[in-house]
């Protein structure tokens, strides 16, 4: 967060890291992974490191296409790990893995210290699960879809814990309403509270903020801080850059394939795009022109500027030139977007 | 830690109480599981209460006397018969039965009326074609107050005060193709049955489909419930239903088809939940098979026809053939007719009725084996 880290190019996702910390997974992975890196997720885990997501190599198809495929990940206690990816690249079915909903068809990995493909039962009391898709029951009011939720975790004190749950969501209001009545956002809003119910130690939530509208997701995404902070991991499916950059981490997922996996900056650096903001008349011609040469990657409106990207700086620089005359030109900051866009391209032509 | 691997009570009990919650709450469901037995209720009692008049008789009469012609006259002008021809031989007789042209056949042997007047009391027989016993009972009933009351106007004095209180005339009735000679009675209590297989069968197919179509089974997975715990259940509420409907059918017996009940009813209340239960299993396993609530529904239907054909309901059971009771035999409801006709009409006991009951719940067993070991945990 303070500073720019130096560390390696990638990290734990190329193979050559799955050997060396495979045969002792929970204890020895600090030394593994860049010892910089720790204090980098804001000194958060103060134990520095144990995985509560370490997983290698899990595939999953349905019929012959490969929907996740030979993926491995690491997600660090306390850590706030954005998943992030195109639409049907496989972010739900990766997740649906890790809390034993889905079966892989192999690889292997843990899930907070367990198996997750034969010890999923221990592992479900421990994971709130929150689906991308509403999936509690539209026909029970928000208090009984939260009691029944208590119930099937054996949670004490149902009454008074269910009462707290709907008080801290702003849920109280509509506490007797069917859960089906509420709009999309308060859905949403009613799934984040069922699943953090029971305190779980992992949250996998997919997509938990779409729909729900801004002042809500600060809510959301200060109460993750706050669980985060206490050592509570979190696994969270987006589409939003906005809370990209408010992860620790992040993954990038396309096609099944992960191409990417580290925190904002060394995304950003390791994508070695190069950005150019440009404003003055006719931005909208000057695009078409800008789109179609060599060495622009993308152009990009931004109400009165265009953003220009490209992976080299002196072709950009060239292919920008000639509308340095009329227009202002300025380097800056290249943003998570054009880097995620830069590489679901990169994806789909192989 | 706090993790029990096994069944746990309060999670199972968890699902009941969310299930009646739903239940309540599922106007349209609630109202078919009532629904269905009332409209099968009316359906079958009308057809039961229907007293079919005119139905085609031939006589075959080898005694013209004024008390043959007066019998027959009488049956005629009674609506229940309509005579349509006269026979002349016993070969006529049979075809005319097969072949449907007749209902009935009377036969009037050739010294009636020298018998009648000795006082000796000479047979009627009267022949039924009784596939359809509810067709014919009516009139079977009505030709005992016409034969009665044909001789009391012919005969003189002495003899018609004789024979208005004693009949002077056996008559013999034989039920063609209908071994069992299924009556009236038979069929309400068999009703109970019918519809439980029926509505129960369909309504918890339905109850495990429709937490996958509405994705809340995605939910239920990640939480520590148990494939055990959400079976059973998703079952007990539906097990209360099923009194309802069984409460709700012996009512409809006594009360609107005057069945006479013999029986105790405690046997029936409490041995029924076997057949109860074999019917829900049969549900859930149908629902871990089905992708939809469409499928969920025609397989259940699927199960539900050869209940209602082979189970002795719908044709008498020993007149099937023998693959057919062999795959009658198999089935609950077969058994569970057995049963419910033993006690209410037969006045059997709890005890005796057990032969009936120990194969329901084998079958039972089976089944709710099939659907633990079919039940996905996962969602592919
Ligand atoms: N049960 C299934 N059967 C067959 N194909 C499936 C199934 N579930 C997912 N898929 C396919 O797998 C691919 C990945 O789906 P998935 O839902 O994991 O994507 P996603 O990354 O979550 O997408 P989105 O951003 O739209 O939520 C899709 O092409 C989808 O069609
Ligand atoms: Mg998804």
């Amino acid at each position: 967060m303070t500073d720019i880290l130096f560390d390696p190019k990638r990290l734990a996702q190329s193979p050559s890291s799955a050997p060396t910390d495979a045969p002792p997974k929970v204890p020895a992975d600090a030394p593994a992974d860049a010892p910089a890196d720790a204090p980098a997720d804001a000194g958060l885990s103060g134990a520095g490191g144990d995985s509560v997501i370490d997983v290698q190599g899990l595939t999953k198809s349905f019929g012959s296409k490969v929907v996740v495929n030979n993926l491995s990940m690491r997600v660090r206690r306390g850590e706030i790990f954005g998943f992030l990816g195109p639409n049907g690249s496989g972010k739900t079915t990766f997740i649906r893995m890790l809390c034993g909903l889905l079966a892989a068809d192999s690889g292997s990995g843990t899930c907070l210290g367990w198996d997750i493909r034969t010890q999923a039962e221990r592992i479900k009391p421990h994971v709130g699960y929150m689906s991308q898709r509403f999936s509690l029951y539209e026909d029970l009011t928000v208090r009984e879809n939260l009691d029944f939720t208590a119930r099937l975790y054996g949670l004490p004190d149902r009454a008074a814990l269910v009462g707290d749950c709907l008080e801290h969501n702003g849920l109280a209001r509509f506490a007797d309403n069917l859960a089906g009545s509420l709009s999309g956002g308060w859905k949403q809003r009613l799934a984040l509270a069922a699943c953090t119910l029971h305190d779980p130690s992992l949250l996998l939530l997919d997509e938990p903020t779409a729909g729900v509208d801004p002042g809500a997701r600060r809510d959301f995404w200060d109460a993750v801080h706050r669980l985060a902070a206490r050592g509570v991991t979190a696994l969270i499916s987006t589409h939003y850059m906005d809370e990209a950059e408010r992860c620790h981490r992040l993954a990038y997922i396309a096609y099944g394939d992960l191409l990417a996996q580290d925190t904002v900056e060394g995304l950003i650096r390791n994508s070695g795009l190069v950005t150019w903001s440009i404003s003055g008349p006719d931005l909208h011609e000057l695009s078409e022109i800008l789109r179609g040469k060599p060495g622009v990657d993308q152009v990009v409106a931004f109400g009165n500027t265009l953003h220009v990207s490209g992976p080299d700086e002196a072709s950009l620089v060239a292919a920008l030139s000639p509308c340095g005359a009329t227009h202002q030109c300025r380097r800056i900051e290249t943003n998570l977007e054009e880097v995620f866009i830069h590489l679901m391209r990169g994806a789909r032509k192989p | 830690m706090t993790i029990d691997i096994g069944f746990t009570f309060s999670r199972f009990a968890a699902v009941v109480y969310k299930e009646f919650i739903q239940m309540r709450r599922d106007r349209v469901t609630f109202a078919m599981m009532i629904g269905i037995p009332l409209m099968q209720l009316i359906l079958f009692g009308y057809a039961i209460n229907s007293d079919p008049r005119h139905l085609p008789t031939a006589v075959l009469s080898a005694d013209n006397s004024p008390y043959s012609r007066g019998i027959v006259a009488g049956m005629q002008t009674s609506t229940y018969f309509d005579v349509t021809g006269q026979l002349s031989s016993r070969a006529q007789a049979e075809a005319a039965l097969k072949n449907g042209d007749a209902q009935f056949v009377l036969t009037i042997p050739e010294d009636f009326s020298r018998k009648l007047l000795r006082g000796e009391t000479p047979v009627l027989l009267l022949e039924a074609d009784a596939t359809d016993p509810a067709a014919t009972s009516g009139a079977v009933a009505s030709l005992r107050e016409i034969v009665s009351r044909a001789i009391a106007r012919d005969l003189p004095g002495p003899a018609a005060e004789l024979a208005a209180t004693d009949l002077p005339v056996t008559i013999r009735v034989h039920a063609e193709y209908n071994p069992e000679a299924v009556t009236q009675y038979n069929i309400v209590p068999g009703l109970m049955g019918v519809i439980l297989s029926l509505t129960l069968t369909m309504i918890t197919s339905l109850a495990i489909t429709r937490e996958r179509e509405r994705g809340t089974m995605e939910n239920l997975l990640s939480t520590p419930v148990k494939p055990l715990e959400v079976m059973l259940g998703k079952i007990t509420p539906y097990i209360l239903v099923g009194y309802i409907q069984i409460a709700l059918i012996i009512l409809a017996s006594k009360f609107l088809f005057d069945v006479p009940l013999r029986g105790s009813l405690v046997p029936i209340f409490v041995l029924s939940l076997v057949f109860i239960a074999a019917n829900l299993s049969v549900g859930v396993t149908l629902s871990t098979v089905a992708k939809n609530q469409l499928q969920a529904v025609q397989m259940s239907v699927f199960f539900f026809l050869p209940s209602l054909l082979l189970s002795g309901f719908m044709f008498p059971f020993r007149g099937m053939p023998a693959w057919a009771q062999v795959l009658g035999s198999a089935l609950p409801l077969t058994h569970y007719l057995r049963f419910v006709r033993g006690v209410l009409l037969k006045g059997a006991t709890g005890m005796e009725s057990l032969t009936h009951i120990w194969p329901i719940a084998i079958f039972f067993l089976a089944v709710i084996a099939i659907g633990m070991l079919r039940y996905r945990k996962t969602l592919d």
